[in-house]
């Protein structure tokens, strides 16, 4: 029997706010311990919460973007469990009335266009952050984080395999990222994922039991948490033997999941309506600005680079993958001839380029205009490709315009055929076996030929027209 | 309606509170008899009735994202039980 | 000795003239207190040399507003900052808050000097003060008889004559039943008229702040001195604050005050019934007119209010856990015991009573037929009051079913406790404004009358109190303990 995995997927996504959900304090990571703290998110005694404007904007745009329909009228509710990390031993969070609803994100798996659906969207407060002593008998608190504000997403259980998962996820964070919601750094916690997964015979209607993985925190690490899981699941059912409904947490240096918590330990959070906060009243005009907000989405704008640019599809998956490359790409092809070459310069050597330099797209000194003059001077032959390579590379690092560093360099490709035939007679004159070679049918000789006539140019000749020059004098003789 | 010792064990426990086995006792027994005063709520048609969570404000209430100074680092850990390095020392929690 | 129950004007008038000073008034409340609070037992902490530092300063200058260098005392689950606020509970001994509350900003932004924090029950649960995790405070009238609660403490440092004002908290009647038992004035405002910041809470969307004076004029002036919106309550009302003083008129002619005939079948004894029939008559002789209206769901508020209050108390009070501020237990043996040893040593017995049926009746599976039905409740009862107040612009009851009781007469059945709660329940569920006023003595201990307004109709419920307190002379009399030191 063959096993259909079904997975869902639920995921925290901390809001690019400059404070915190419900007070001043600033939404900034890596501040030492206990600094970004105020008697409001410390959960002191009589304090109370106030919702930040922008955190409640970027939450319905996250909905929006997400194609969820938003709620006019929702509300915050508690959450109560007792945690070192949790300082109201409740979380504000959102219950049965979530902001945002039955949304869906597409995704391309292979060739197959699949729609992942989203149950809902809501808005909480983070938990400060725990640290473990070495000797492991204390804990230690540092409450910066509590009060973050984050949404959660819920997807539904439409994910069939851990490659899906990780595609859907690079989906959603290109998503937040275009909207600007979010960072989405999974190594700082801006994006964290939980996933349930079970098995079910194909045809099954009925899903099959669950468990829950936490604690993967990367992208890879989502798909190879989730295949050990699968994996594991399956064997358990060729067995014979039934999947407990357990919570699991993903070990990455063992590579296995650990057991957390069985399902006797369920959680009776008492769910009730914050009486501290007001309801959310949105208005239609609210809704329909946040929607004026939503940038070109990445699927739409992989469609248009495919359509308007005569781009394959791989390459407008890579350009789209972030907001920053995507419009770097898009005002470098806009205005040039053959937007294939921008195309292959910016995934070849400018991708490569950031790699090595750990840089983001946003960090590059070169400007999109600059690109474009610079694969116009290809084009028109005032430098050779090979020349081209160099002075991008000089572009990247300076953020010269390409004419100033061929200017300072001399680096204009040389296309006059006078000068270009006496470099070439000198060569052919200095090289008869590879003359010989190309007269008895070896027609890579000329290649030879040619490079030291490029040689002698310090790479400046004109290619092209050194080959034909070559070649012309050659069957002259 | 009556609570049972059980009730009595499971809701401490939610609640993080410690009961002895006579408290257990008194409490089911004073709990049931407040719970069976509240049984009379049961006694109401109240379909349809909106519950009211919150009286007097009822507009939207945001505040501008702006940030403000945080507490100064010596009232942080001013009233803490215990703590070491600028945090809040708790005995060890178990991942969960 | 200066008597500082002659009210705030009073002893303004006599700043303002010299007769008196800051200083005069800061140190007749401290020898008082001194004197008087050893048997009374009213304040948890007395800051004295705050406010002889802050009356040496004030004492300088001729006084501003009506508040300047008077000395008040807070309800001990107010925030002041630096000074220690413990709520009545033993799990918040020590604790010194880094935040004043907005009611303790405004205050001493006016020029009010803080003599110290009160008594109450602890967390504000109780209708005794007896349920106090330090000790009991006594009925400056009677010292073998409560002072009612939860803020107890209040009351009984205002008859006393211990402060000239201080402010208590209300979630079902915590203001206005001790004030009824120590024969002075208190004012619960409409839910959101004052600011929350600051106070602990106990049941969020019923505690409202108010004062706890002598004089109706007094309540006027304080009320208006905390009253407005803040914006770090987000139930705080973005609505004018209407001039309370100003409203005092004495007039009351044409004024429909409504009976409902509910509350007259709610255990009222005989002696409570006459008083309250005189001052019924009293407001007819004014020219009010009285109607008989209906709140056909009184008998579910006491019901609806048992489950709402703790439901909200056992997520409010979760946040004393031992890991930030407060009491830790020794010697826990993990997490889990740490937590379970702190709450159990560090809340009393009523405390955690209501914390368990709180939980309960939030806990999975119960939440439907528990919390949201007595929200439900709720609605009917707020809606009850709108049809009524259609009828008529104030609505009258005793604020209690008797006067004060013995102390320790009924801490053993919580049931019957709560009972003495009946009036003032149903408008911290409706989130109305309500006065108590002193209408009366039943075998020497004081009777209060309630008046409950539209909702940010405080003025009108002033205006009528005011009007019958000019009209009798209750307010003025004073316990023996008080008029021991008239000079």
């Amino acid at each position: 029997m063959d096993f259909e995995t079904v997975i869902g997927l639920e995921i925290h996504v901390e809001l690019a706010t400059k404070t915190k959900i419900f007070c001043n304090c600033k939404n900034e990571f890596g501040a030492p311990p206990n600094t970004h703290v105020c008697p409001v998110c410390m959960g002191s005694p009589g304090v109370l919460p106030v919702l930040n404007e922008e955190a409640l904007r970027l939450g319905i745009r996250a909905a929006l973007a997400l194609h969820c329909e938003v709620r006019q009228s929702s509300k915050f509710d508690r959450k109560n469990y007792f945690y070192p990390d949790n300082p109201k031993a409740y979380q504000i969070s959102q219950y049965d009335e979530p902001i945002g609803e039955h949304g869906y994100v597409e995704i391309v798996v292979g060739e197959e266009n699949r729609r992942i659906g989203i149950t809902r969207v809501h808005l909480e407060e983070d938990a400060g952050k725990l640290n473990h002593s070495a000797y492991g008998d204390s804990s230690y608190v540092d409450f910066n984080r509590a009060g973050v504000p984050l949404i959660e997403i819920v997807s539904e259980p439409d994910i069939r395999s851990a490659e899906e998962a990780r595609l859907f996820l690079e989906e959603l964070k290109a998503i937040m990222q275009y909207c600007l919601i979010s960072d989405c750094k999974m190594e700082e916690g801006s994006l964290r994922c939980d996933a349930n997964i079970s098995l079910r015979p194909f045809g099954q209607e009925k899903f099959g039991t669950k468990t829950e993985i936490k604690n993967m925190n990367s992208f890879r690490n989502v798909q190879r948490g989730l295949e050990y899981e699968r994996s594991r699941q399956e064997k358990i059912l060729r067995g014979g033997d039934a999947v407990e409904q357990q919570t699991l947490r993903w070990d990455e240096t063992t590579a296995a999941t650990i057991l957390m918590r069985s399902k006797e330990d369920a959680h009776d959070y008492r769910y009730f309506p914050d009486p501290d906060l007001p309801r959310i009243l949105l208005t239609g005009a609210y809704i329909e600005d946040r929607l004026k907000e939503i940038p070109e989405l990445p699927t739409d704008k992989r469609n248009r680079f495919e359509k308007e640019y005569g781009i394959p599809g791989y390459d407008a998956g890579v350009l789209t993958a972030s907001r920053a490359l995507s419009e770097y790409f898009d005002e470098t092809a806009k205005h040039v001839k053959d937007p294939k070459v921008a195309s292959n310069i910016i995934m070849g050597d400018v991708l490569g380029y950031l790699k090595t330099a750990e840089k983001e797209i946003d960090e590059l000194p070169m400007t999109p205009a600059h690109l474009v003059e610079l694969v116009g001077l290809m084009e028109n032959g005032t430098i050779s490709s090979k020349i081209a390579k160099n002075v991008l590379k000089d572009m990247m690092e300076s953020g010269k315009a390409p004419k100033v560093i061929i200017e300072e360099q001399g680096l204009v490709q040389i296309s006059d055929e006078g000068q270009l035939k006496a470099i070439a007679e000198r060569v052919i004159a200095a090289n008869p076996k590879s003359v010989e070679d190309y007269r008895s049918g070896k027609e890579k000789a000329i290649g030879a030929l040619v490079g030291q006539v490029m040689k002698e140019t310090k790479g400046k000749a004109n290619p092209q027209m050194v080959n034909q020059i070559i070649i012309d004098l050659i069957n002259q003789a | 309606m009556s609570l049972s010792k059980k009730d009595v064990e499971y809701v401490a426990a939610l609640a993080r509170l410690h009961v002895s086995e006579e408290e257990k006792e008194s409490l089911s027994h004073e709990l049931s008899r407040i719970l069976e005063h509240a049984s009379e709520l049961q006694k109401l048609d109240l379909d349809g009735v909106e519950p009211t969570s919150h009286v007097g404000v009822t507009q939207t209430v945001i505040r501008k994202d702006e940030p403000r100074e945080s507490m100064p680092p010596e009232l942080v850990l001013q009233n803490a039980p215990d703590a070491e390095d600028d945090q809040f020392k708790v005995p060890a929690v178990m991942e969960g | 000795m200066v008597e500082l129950g002659i009210g705030i004007r009073q002893l303004h008038d006599a700043l303002q003239r010299r007769e008196l000073t800051a200083t005069d008034l800061a140190e007749d409340s401290i020898a008082r207190i001194r004197e008087w609070d050893k048997d009374v037992q009213a304040f948890l902490k007395v800051t004295e040399d705050d406010a002889r530092q802050r009356a040496k300063v004030l004492s300088g200058q001729a006084p501003q507003g009506l508040l300047e260098g008077i000395p008040f005392a807070l309800k001990d689950n107010m925030t002041t900052r630096g000074v220690e606020t413990t709520c009545g509970s033993k799990i918040l001994s020590g604790y010194i808050p880094p935040y004043s509350a907005a009611v303790t900003e405004k205050l001493e932004a006016q020029g009010g000097n803080l003599v110290g924090k009160l008594n109450m029950d602890e967390f504000a649960m109780g209708s005794s003060t007896e349920n106090s995790g330090y000790f009991p405070t006594r009925n400056p009238w009677d010292l073998t008889v409560v002072p009612g609660g939860s803020s107890g403490g209040s009351a009984a440092a205002v008859a006393a004559g211990m402060v000239a004002f201080a402010l208590g908290s209300d979630t079902g009647g915590s203001i206005r039943q001790p004030a009824s038992y120590c024969g002075v004035v208190g004012l619960k405002p409409t839910y959101g008229r004052v600011s929350r910041y600051g106070l602990v809470s106990y049941a969020s969307s019923l505690d409202q702040i108010g004062p706890i004076t002598n004089t109706v004029e007094d309540a006027a002036i304080v009320l208006q001195a905390i009253a407005g919106h803040d914006q770090r309550d987000s139930t705080s009302v973005r609505l004018e604050v209407p001039d309370f003083v100003s409203a005092l008129s004495g007039d009351i002619r044409g004024l429909k005050i409504g009976l409902p005939k509910e509350y007259l079948d709610l255990g009222m004894d005989e002696s409570m019934r006459a008083v309250f029939d005189t001052a019924v008559n009293q407001l007819r002789a004014l020219g009010a007119s009285i109607h008989e209206v209906t709140l056909p769901h009184t008998a579910y508020a006491l019901s609806a209010y048992y489950l709402i209050a703790p439901a909200e108390a056992s997520s409010n009070l979760a946040r004393y856990d031992g890991v930030r501020y407060g009491f830790r237990a020794k010697d826990a043996d993990n997490l889990l015991d740490m937590y379970n040893k702190t709450r159990s040593q560090g809340f009393g017995t009523e405390v955690k009573r209501r914390i368990l049926i709180g939980t309960y009746a939030l806990s999975s599976g119960y939440y439907d037929a528990y919390y949201k039905r007595a929200q439900q409740v709720r609605t009917l009862i707020r809606r009850d009051f709108e049809e009524a107040f259609e009828e008529v612009d104030l609505i009258i009851s005793p604020t209690a079913p008797t006067t004060a009781f013995k102390l320790g007469e009924k801490t053993s059945d919580p049931l019957t406790m709560y009972l003495s709660d009946i009036y003032t329940i149903p408008v911290n569920l409706a989130g109305l404004p309500a006065i108590s006023v002193p209408c009366g003595f039943i075998s020497g201990l004081p009777a209060g009358l309630q008046m409950i307004g539209k909702m940010f109709d405080e003025a009108t419920v002033l205006r009528a109190a005011h009007a019958y307190e000019k009209a009798t002379d209750w307010t003025s009399r004073r316990p023996q303990i008080a008029k021991g030191g008239r000079a």
